[in-house]
């Protein structure tokens, strides 16, 4: 008996060990990569290298105002157009849940979320730039497409968690359902939806290939939404894949831009969801 | 007789096909405490939420049958009229999260986009806390959240919340269910003080609750209206076997 438990024991400790092994190794390229990047980067980035477009081929200095300011027209612009849109359906299929309607909706969802965005580039590509010419704003539309699916889920979830008395209580005084939802549902989900919309930033913010042929990319400063426009994914893959090194070294630093943003954007959903997390 | 407030004839109710309020009829008049009891299932909070059109939310309720506030049918009336005129307390304490206590009470305004002077909002505040035997409690922490207050303390502010709507009618289902001895004996005292300016109509399984609150009861079973009197004389004679029954506990 006293020998069984002995193996039991040992069996424990050694799954316990596996288990630990693994999260601990899998840290291990991620910390590579990070620290890889920050020191390839970090050297690179100064108040210069922010205020300033990229120097012509061959010549020292430059900087990467044109993608910072570029990819934040863009975000802007996609977040506009996907925010309403994505909490309004958001909100649809969190009240009407096991409606025809919201079953199809949710699905077509889930499909969009699974879409690479090289084809999301490519539809937007057909449908507005192969017309209109290369632009922000049709960039823009593809990383609206992008969000969409995840500010529209984080929206359904939030709502879904909220008490159903809560709805009661405002409905029994009388408030009209658009009311319901416009002051007393979203307010109350608001530090889940904000932190939903937060994340889908932090997830277009690094996408490329649906800029590669929508956005396109230029090399100076421009606010132009009709116009193509740079971006830092974007202006990381021309410059990384240039002959000079020069260029590598602001891919760098804008791979560290991008990197810092993402990071924050991270933390600061985790920080809302912490802080703001209303007691029900 | 005194003026009916609401008035119920032939009345059902039904979730899809089940039908769960059979030919309710019943009048219930201005200023008394009006306590419904039944067992589980019997009908008698679909009843009340019918009575302030809350029932046919849910998908697949329906209503038929006359029920009037005063001379009105309910049922043609705008939902959002009838919920001004009828206000309700439900069974947990639900007050809005993200209002301060100050807010919850004029919620029914403020939510309704109606504009209120805030002098006369303070007032509102003032004596709806008051009425709901709150004001003393929380007078000094009106800008906190109310989700701060004890659940007995909760209840009592959607009451005021109730109250702050000045509504004909306040339907309360089993008001005291998620509270405590002390906390519900509050809110009981408190049922005493607010007939004097409104019809109280109380859903409770607890049949000494209804005893010491109500002036009349009223005994459902199975989705009928058994049964409806006098508190005095249906826990000492009641005519019904059923009411009997239920009453001496010989209910399974």
């Amino acid at each position: 008996m006293d020998a069984r438990i002995g193996i039991r024991n040992s069996k424990n400790i050694l799954f316990k060990a596996v288990i630990v092994f693994f999260a601990f190794v899998v840290t291990i390229p991620l910390i590579i990569v990070l620290l890889y990047i920050i020191k390839q980067g970090v050297m690179q980035v100064n108040w210069h290298f922010l205020t300033h477009i990229p120097a012509p081929e061959g010549e020292k200095g430059g900087g990467i105002a044109n993608a910072l300011v570029g990819s934040f027209f863009i975000i802007i612009i996609a977040s506009v157009v996907a925010i309403p849109i994505g909490i309004l359906t958001g909100i649809y299929l969190s009240e009407n849940p096991g409606t025809k309607l919201s079953y199809y909706t949710g699905l077509c969802v889930d499909i969009l979320q699974g879409v690479p965005s090289i084809v999301v580039g490519i539809v937007v590509y057909f449908w507005l730039v192969k017309p209109l010419g290369f632009s922000g704003f049709s960039g823009s539309m593809a990383l609206a497409i992008m969000m969409l699916p995840i500010v529209i889920r984080s929206t359904e979830q939030t709502l879904l968690l909220l008490p159903p008395s809560l709805k009661e209580a405002a409905l029994s005084l009388g408030v009209p359902y658009y009311r319901v939802i416009l002051k007393v549902i979203v307010p109350c989900g608001f530090a889940g939806i904000l932190s939903g919309i937060i994340l889908s930033i932090a997830r277009i913010i690094g996408e490329t290939a649906p800029l590669l042929f929508t956005a396109l990319g230029n090399s100076f400063l421009s606010t132009n939404m009709a116009k193509p426009m740079e971006s830092l994914p974007h202006l990381i893959f021309t410059y990384a894949t240039s002959p000079y090194d020069d260029q590598h070294d602001l891919a760098w630093g804008a791979s560290f831009i991008l990197l810092m943003f993402v990071l924050t954007l991270n933390l600061f959903t985790k920080f809302i969801t912490k802080k703001w997390n209303i007691q029900l | 007789m005194e003026h009916t407030v609401i008035s119920a004839t032939k009345f059902n109710a039904w979730f899809g096909d089940n039908h769960v309020v059979k030919d309710v009829s019943i009048g219930i008049e201005k200023n008394q405490v009006i306590a419904v009891m039944g067992p589980s299932g019997c009908g008698k909070t679909t009843f009340l939420r019918c009575i302030n059109r809350m029932h046919e939310l849910i998908p697949g309720a329906t209503g038929k049958g006359s029920l009037k506030l005063y001379d009105d049918e309910i049922y043609n009336m705008n939902p959002i009229y009838v919920r001004y005129k009828i206000g309700m307390v439900f069974q947990r304490p639900n007050p809005f999260p993200n209002l301060s206590i100050y807010d919850n009470v004029v919620a029914g305004y403020k939510l309704n986009g109606l504009k209120v002077a805030k002098a006369e909002q303070d007032n509102i505040v003032e004596k709806s806390l008051t009425s709901a035997a709150l004001w003393n409690e929380v007078k000094d922490s009106l800008h906190k959240k109310g989700t701060f207050l004890s659940g007995g303390q909760q209840q009592r502010l959607c009451i005021a919340r109730a109250i702050a709507m000045e509504p004909e009618v306040i339907l309360f289902d089993e008001p005291t269910s998620a509270l405590d001895p002390i906390s519900t004996a509050s809110v009981e005292t408190l049922f005493h003080e607010l007939k004097e300016n409104y019809t109280l109509i109380i859903v409770t399984h607890n049949m000494q609750q209804a005893a010491r609150v109500s002036d009349k009861t009223a005994f459902f079973y199975m989705g009928e209206l058994v049964e409806f009197d006098d508190t005095k004389t249906m826990f000492t004679s009641p005519t019904d076997t059923r009411t009997q029954n239920y009453i001496t506990g010989r209910f399974s």
